[in-house]
């Protein structure tokens, strides 16, 4: 865009995902649209208020404003907004909704959410993700995956650290095990509240590597201030690296 | 307030006949049926509502600002440091208390009673020409029930618990279980504030059955639909808000309370745990269902906070332009749909709560659609200007400021509405900015032209109009202090709700808003680069600053009560309006002789007219009178 530079001047994030680059024109467009607005209304108001105040205009107009200027300033708005609406925001969440990868390729990490920190459940060698339940939770198995299940044997769980992959399709489903939290990876230009008893998708391609803040975006109790996580983006090389490094939950021995 | 009616006593006119005896004390002003006494009644304690819950603020201010700092004066006292940490510094917990406390005092005990109970009540039966209230004991329950709501709200800060700490919009899980480990969960701030809230809701509606009937039904002869008042209509509407609005709350509300106090489920799934142990609950719950009931009333609450500033500055406009308002019946059909579709927009609150793509989108249309009737009335209000031989009184000066404010609060509104948008900036400070200039400089700068606008009515004094000055300027400037950086800061990343001020996050605190070499950076920062977390500092000082800057506010009150400047007629502003047709003050009945419309509300420098303004009350010289108009 002509007005690429102006999102640092007002204090943008970094973007590290797909769409986010979507996200941040979007909102970059609406606040041009918010600003001319602005300007358009404060100089006609400046101007009246120069213009009509007693001194320079002892008698009042009865008949006031004898034009159709505001008829066409609020057709104006309502057809910025049609266009708003149609041309862009219907389309772009379409983008952004209805393509829910799928498919081999698709990395899914589970994301637990409790009070005051983050667990994000990874499905381990075998991509498939194993059974959890409350009753199998303890201190050393903090998502309560089910021993009885094979496809949680290799699965493991980080706390506070959520790596990725880059330029890998990423589900993140996103609950909560106690009240509701939120998980708002910022960069990455998305985020889930997390709901107990539900669990809900959220999905990117992270673009950049590096390390940002994990947000919670939903209060959460009296830590909810220090709930911090992180997310980290790795090359796909070394992010498998990393992967065949953790320890599976119920390793062969243990089984 | 100075009861005296000397000038203008005419109760022995006999034309009202509640006025001939002095009523006891406790009568005329704890237990009162007049509708101006409990109009005052609830403008008194809104107002000290709204000073309590700014000082909540200004405390929560400094935690966001000097997070690793102890509390100044509050760390001193020995009773207060339980909620503070070993340093005397604010703690989570207690800032969580204070801000949810803040939103509630704010919303349903500062500002809907300022702007519904207060001047709806004192404003809306003068202007229909009534002598009182429909349901003038209706009316008393109303303030009575309110006042017992803000008394349990502040019986709750000395429990052993404290007062509730889980957000305004107190949701479940965290609503359900909180305080859960006091022995007696009835005498828990949770519990308290949602048994305060039943009664506040209460109160709301007994408020809105009054209003609504006595606009339908007290009008004086003349008035018509089209010529009542554009207050009038707005109250009208904020009336069949809280009417339809508030029930959903109300059961919302006992719903948590069960689940808090009687052991179900509504709101508790299957499986949840509480401080890391099983919840005892039979689950099978659903946290949402609370969020659709919450939002279900509190989207149309914001209106309720809108529409009343709106009706204010409807009135202080045309007075002070001496001019009609502009394009009067579109704002009446403005309004009315707004008020309608203020019901269908409440999702936009749970864009992230997983309601569905297309949900998602039949809200964002709804949200985008709302704003085309917001966008009528101000610009209504703009253009109204246009022509008009404008006097800066103190309450135009609000009036005037209230439209580019609140132009703020209404344009940020855009963004927000949209889902993918929403995707990034829900639940930063983005928001906070969004809806404080909405209700902040927006609705609480209507209520202050309202005050000095109406003052005079009552006290038969002007306020000061120096002190007013001395009061308008200053908060301008400092209401875009607090609010214009947390834009800034929500686009950042800042999400709200965090008693360090986000400073935990540093990566996005960190973040660079000035260079160093920068001007503003060399002369205020010495050169540093000004990060996205010191725009806290500039925020919490603005905030400390506005407090500082309603003391002249506080002193013109009080002061103009006996030293104001005497109003030589009961129409000091030269308004049209029938409240001004009343004695100063207006005494019990309000009316000394029942009055007749003959015209719209709004007749100022009428071609050919005498003087500048025509009341509604005054017969044509002409001759051509009411009835033969319409009849609408």
């Amino acid at each position: 865009m002509i007005i690429a530079g102006i999102n640092q001047a007002i204090g943008m994030a970094e973007v590290a995902s797909e769409h986010g680059d979507m996200v941040d024109h979007f909102l970059e467009m609406v606040h041009w649209v918010m600003g001319i607005l602005f300007i358009g209304w404060s100089a006609f108001l400046i101007y009246v208020l120069l213009r009509f105040n007693q001194k320079a205009n002892p008698k009042a107009r009865y008949e006031g404003i004898t034009s159709h200027f505001s008829t066409h300033v609020e057709i104006g708005v309502v057809i910025v907004e049609v266009v708003l609406l149609l041309g862009f925001a219907f389309p772009l969440w379409a983008a952004r909704t209805e393509g829910m990868p799928s498919g081999d390729d698709v990395l899914k990490i589970r994301a637990v959410g409790e009070q005051f920190r983050w667990s994000f459940h990874y499905a381990g060698k075998d991509g498939k993700i194993g059974l959890t339940d409350v009753s199998a939770m303890n201190s050393a198995n903090g998502i309560g995956l089910v021993k009885q299940d094979p496809n949680a044997w290799d699965d493991f769980a980080t706390l506070n650290e959520l790596v990725l992959p880059l330029g890998q399709k990423v589900i993140v489903q996103v609950t909560s095990k106690d009240v509701i939290h939120g998980l708002a990876p910022i960069p990455l230009m998305t985020q889930q509240d997390a709901i107990p008893g539900r669990e809900i998708p959220m999905w990117f391609t992270a673009t950049k590597t590096g390390e940002w803040d994990i947000v919670c975006a939903q209060l959460c109790g009296a830590g909810h201030a220090n709930m911090v996580a992180t997310v980290k983006v790795l090359p796909k090389a070394e992010f498998d690296v990393w992967l065949a490094e953790q320890t599976p939950m119920f390793p062969p021995d243990a089984q | 307030m100075s009861a005296s009616t000397t000038t203008h006593d005419k109760s022995e006119t006999g034309g009202d006949h509640h006025d001939h005896h002095n009523p006891p004390f406790w009568k005329k002003y704890l237990f009162s049926t007049d509708h101006k006494m409990i109009g005052l009644q609830y403008g008194f304690t809104a107002l000290l509502f709204l000073a309590f819950g700014f000082f909540l603020m200004m405390v929560m201010r400094w935690s966001i600002a000097y997070p690793e700092r102890p509390i100044p004066l509050l760390s001193e006292l020995p009773w207060f440091q339980i909620w503070l940490d070993d340093e005397g510094k604010v703690t989570g917990e207690l800032y969580n208390m204070f801000g949810a406390m803040h939103g509630t005092i704010m919303v349903f005990l500062g500002i809907v009673p300022l702007a519904f109970g207060a001047f709806g009540n004192y404003v809306t039966p003068l202007q229909v020409g009534a002598p009182d209230m429909a349901f003038p004991r209706l009316n008393m329950a109303s303030y009575w029930c309110y006042f017992v709501g803000g008394v349990l709200m502040l019986i709750s800060f000395f429990l052993p618990s404290g007062a509730a700490k889980v957000g305004w919009t107190s949701y479940s899980p965290l609503a359900s279980m909180t305080d859960s480990n006091y022995s007696n969960i009835f005498w828990t701030g949770q519990t308290q504030w949602l048994l305060g809230m039943v009664f506040l809701i209460t109160s709301s509606l007994l408020g809105a059955v009054n209003v609504l009937v006595t606009i339908i039904n007290l009008r004086a002869p003349g008035l018509t639909w089209m010529r009542l008042p554009f207050f009038v209509w707005a109250m009208l509407v904020t009336g069949f808000l809280l009417l339809l609005a508030f029930p959903p709350l109300e059961v919302a509300a006992i719903m948590q309370l069960m689940d808090r106090v009687a052991g179900t489920s509504f709101y508790l799934p299957t499986d949840v745990l509480n401080n890391g142990v099983l919840m005892d609950a039979a689950g099978g719950g659903n946290p949402l269902l609370y969020q659709h009931l919450f939002w279900f009333l509190a989207h149309p609450e914001v209106y309720v906070l809108i529409l009343p500033a709106f009706a204010i500055v409807s009135e202080i406009i045309p007075n002070n332009t001496r001019k009609p308002l502009f394009g009067y019946k579109t704002m009446v059909y403005s309004v009315m749909v707004l008020g309608f579709l203020s019901f269908i927009v409440w999702a936009h609150h749970m864009y992230m709560t997983g309601v569905g793509a297309s949900v998602s989108t039949f809200f964002q249309t709804t949200t985008v659609l709302i704003s085309v009737p917001s966008v009528i009335l101000l610009t209504s209000m703009l253009i109204s200007l246009w022509g008009g031989s404008i006097r800066f009184t103190v309450p135009m000066l609000f009036a005037t400021a209230f439209i580019p404010m609140f132009g703020i609060g209404g344009l940020t509104g855009l963004p927000l509405a949209f889902n993918l948008i929403d995707l990034h900036l829900h639940d930063t400070y983005y928001v906070i900015g969004h809806f404080h200039y909405v209700v902040a400089p927006g609705t609480i700068f209507a209520l202050f032209a309202g005050i000095y606008y109406w003052y005079p009515k009552q006290t038969g004094r002007m306020m000061n109009t120096f002190l007013g000055h001395l009061h308008f300027w200053p908060s301008l400037i400092l209401m875009n202090g607090i609010f214009l950086p947390m834009f800034i800061q929500g686009m950042a990343g800042f999400h709200r709700r965090a008693f360090d001020g986000g400073k935990a996050y540093e990566q996005i605190s960190s973040q660079v808003f000035l260079d160093g070499d920068s001007l503003v950076a060399k002369i205020f920062h010495g050169g540093e680069a000004i990060q996205m977390l010191d725009l806290n500092i500039i925020m919490s000082t603005s905030a400390w600053l506005l407090a500082i800057s309603q003391i002249p506010f506080i002193i013109n009150f009080f002061f103009s009560i006996r030293f104001g400047k005497k109003v030589d007629s009961d129409n000091p502003w030269d308004a049209t309006t029938l409240e001004w047709a009343t004695p100063t003050p207006p005494p019990h009945g309000n009316f000394a002789v029942e009055p007749v419309v003959y015209r719209g509300p709004y007749e100022y420098s009428v071609p050919g007219a005498e003087s500048d303004f025509s009341p509604q009350n005054e017969p044509d010289a002409a001759g051509d009178t009411a009835e033969k108009e319409e009849t609408v």
